[in-house]
């Protein structure tokens, strides 16, 4: 099914920025389940220092996509290229020092600390009998100070609350050093203080300038108030992809998720905040 | 980055725990195999015929090259412990160090705290595959080598390739699924065991005596054979304990972080199934080594593998030495079966750990 319409936000992005200190290249990707295709010809491109959010409804291939997108899926079509070089065309530690991933509720094994788990995020750069060595200590301890998690560094994994523990998992990934890194729902099991914090601690990465931070978001809002490149998948598609205020609309939300929706404007940061249109009955919230 | 001065952070805390890596602990490795040294001393001591502990010494140091000692003890305790009570103590050392170390190596690989090369099947497929040869007529050396750990290998490596794929096409907790269906691969294949046993010759002792497990007919020879064949495992091992700490966490995970997931897991459960079977070929089964060993290095030092696995083989020599000396010594002159005393210490211990699954998980 191709409804796309001529609002396809390609047009906006290729004006405001241009070509140069590209990254990320994401071409014509496509991937399917069980004869269900999940994605058909996704583009996406990213340069150093931007911070996407990446939404679309439920089942629109998110975590395919980062899956696809960090090389443990074979694409079906397409190419995913960082810094010129395709990622299936590599070793698997060569892929993890290009892109890291902070997976959703991931498992934690227990009787580790955080900074042995820290520590797991050096393993690409590592050879096989190769031990950790003094520099790889640093790097960790740098990548836990950035995330403010250097004081949980002996605790017990299990210990942690849900936002520290978030917090430690970004920083294996920081440890990995990779210039892209993608976050399946950072903040989908934090409360109202932590999923901000988790935000803000991304937007303020020092390794970001060089880097690409790509976020899978439910929370509309929330991404718009911290990312400044939304993209809006839709039926396996870049349906949508620009500045918040110009991709999150009343006509796009209801057009991709099948809602009508009141955009409002953040009192602080100018962004769009969506919430759901009186006269939706039912389906008032932007989730489900 | 900019000329900020990171403090490097062992210093900075100074209780980072074992498995960091930076600080091996090399010394608890030699504090174990000393320990070792000495168990098996005590045990070659030990017997029918009582030898104090200095003769066994200087009997052992007088067969040291370059050493000439004035022999004062009597030729037979020469014979006794060279031919009777050192293979059998080596033996029993080398197959519980590598039982140890396989059930170390099948917990991180299933990340299943209960997972033993005995309860999940392995051991029982290695023993119909060693029975087979066994009842079979098949010659048990080809062009001098012994085919029995290979029969135990193929044997293993079906049993654990069918609870392995089971486990992964339920639903729900692979975890209880994979020992569930272990169990009922364990049941199966000694089933058929028994059912060879009985259809063959009518003297069935040689594999009795084998799958009640012992080491009574131990032999230099057999020490040779089952380190021939734990040499890879070993090897591997020794190579992939880091990847190990990788593979605890989720396996899209573990790739992200530059683990070939499918090749690791691929070569981790050749090895341990190999040295399992090399341990049983000439042993017999034994159970719970492979549980309780790991288990009690986890719980005392922590789980970086890289370090649980070396320390779970000394902890499953040491263990499994105890256990064959309690075995031939406590009903003399008659002898246990070395995994009666194996499982009187392992099944509490593994009604223990099914208790606290929710702490001890892996």
């Amino acid at each position: 099914m191709t409804s796309l319409t001529s609002r396809n936000a390609h047009d906006i992005e290729d004006q405001e920025r241009p070509n140069l200190g590209r990254v990320f290249d994401v071409q014509n990707l496509s991937f399917g389940y069980d004869g269900r295709q999940v994605l058909s010809g996704f583009d996406f491109s990213a340069s150093a220092g931007e911070f996407v959010g990446l939404v679309g409804p439920n089942g629109t291939g998110k975590t395919t996509l980062i899956r696809l997108m960090s090389g443990v899926l074979k694409q079906e079509g397409g190419v995913v290229e960082i810094l010129g070089s395709r990622l299936d065309r590599m070793r698997a530690t060569e892929r993890a020092r290009l892109v890291s991933v902070v997976p959703q509720n991931p498992r934690t094994p227990s009787g580790l600390t955080a900074w042995d788990l820290v520590l797991l995020g050096r393993n690409p750069h590592l050879g096989m009998l190769q031990w950790e060595g003094k520099n790889d200590a640093e790097i960790a301890h740098e990548a836990m100070v950035a995330t403010s998690t250097d004081e949980l560094a002996n605790r017990d994994l299990d210990s942690l609350s849900g936002g520290e523990r978030q917090r430690v998992l970004i920083a294996m990934a920081l440890a990995q050093q990779c210039p892209v890194m993608l976050l399946d729902e950072p903040t989908s099991n934090l409360d109202i203080a932590h999923q901000p914090a988790i935000m803000e601690l991304l937007t303020n990465l020092k390794s970001r300038e060089d880097s690409v931070v790509v976020v899978a978001m439910h929370d509309l809002t929330l991404a718009a108030q911290y990312c400044n490149r939304i993209v809006v998948i839709r039926e396996g598609r870049n349906f949508a992809d620009g500045r918040p205020q110009d991709v999150l609309t009343e006509e796009i939300i209801q057009n991709v998720y099948g809602v009508k929706v009141r955009i409002l404007t953040h009192p602080d940061t100018g962004m769009p905040v969506i919430v759901g249109a009186n006269n939706a009955g039912q389906s008032r919230r932007n989730e489900d | 980055m900019s000329g900020r001065k990171h403090e490097f952070p062992a210093s900075r805390y100074p209780s980072i725990p074992v498995s960091v890596g930076l600080r091996y602990p090399w010394w608890r490795l030699v504090a174990a195999s000393g320990a070792v040294v000495v168990v098996a001393l005590f045990a070659v001591s030990q017997g029918s015929v009582g030898i104090p502990i200095g003769d066994v010494v200087k009997i052992l140091v007088s067969r040291l090259p370059f050493v000439s000692i004035e022999a004062d003890w009597p030729s037979t305790w020469e014979t006794i412990l060279w031919q009777l009570r050192w293979p059998r103590v080596v033996l029993a050392g080398i197959v519980g160090g590598a039982l140890a170390t396989c059930g170390a190596a099948y917990q991180g690989l299933f990340k299943n705290p209960l997972a033993d090369p005995y309860l999940i099947g392995v051991a029982s497929g290695a023993g119909l595959g060693a029975t087979i040869v066994l009842v079979s007529g098949v010659p048990l050396f080809v062009v001098g080598i012994s085919v029995l750990p290979a029969a135990a290998f193929a044997g293993g490596m079906v049993a654990v390739v069918m609870a392995y794929i089971i486990a992964r096409q339920a639903s729900g907790t692979a975890l209880t699924t994979l020992i569930l269906a272990g169990v009922a691969i364990a049941s199966l294949a000694g089933a058929v065991t028994s059912l060879l046993m009985i259809r063959s010759d009518p003297d069935i002792r040689p594999v009795l005596s084998w799958l009640l497990g012992g080491f009574i007919s131990a032999r230099w020879s057999h020490s040779a054979f089952v380190l021939a064949y734990l040499l890879p495992a070993a090897l591997t091992f020794a190579a992939y304990g880091r990847i190990l700490n990788v593979l605890q966490l989720d396996e899209d995970h573990a790739a992200q972080l530059g683990v070939s997931v499918e090749r690791a897991k691929l070569l981790l459960v050749v090895s341990a199934t190999l040295g399992t079977a090399a341990a049983v070929s000439f042993s017999g089964l034994i159970g719970f080594v492979g549980l309780v060993a790991p288990h009690v290095v986890r719980l005392a030092w922590g789980g970086d593998y890289r370090f649980l696995l070396p320390m779970s083989a000394l902890v499953g020599a040491g263990f499994l030495i105890l256990a064959d000396l309690v075995a031939r010594t406590i009903v003399t002159p008659a002898e246990l079966p070395v995994g009666i005393v194996t499982a009187f210490c392992g099944a509490p211990f593994f009604l223990y750990l099914l208790r606290n699954r929710k702490t001890i998980a892996l």
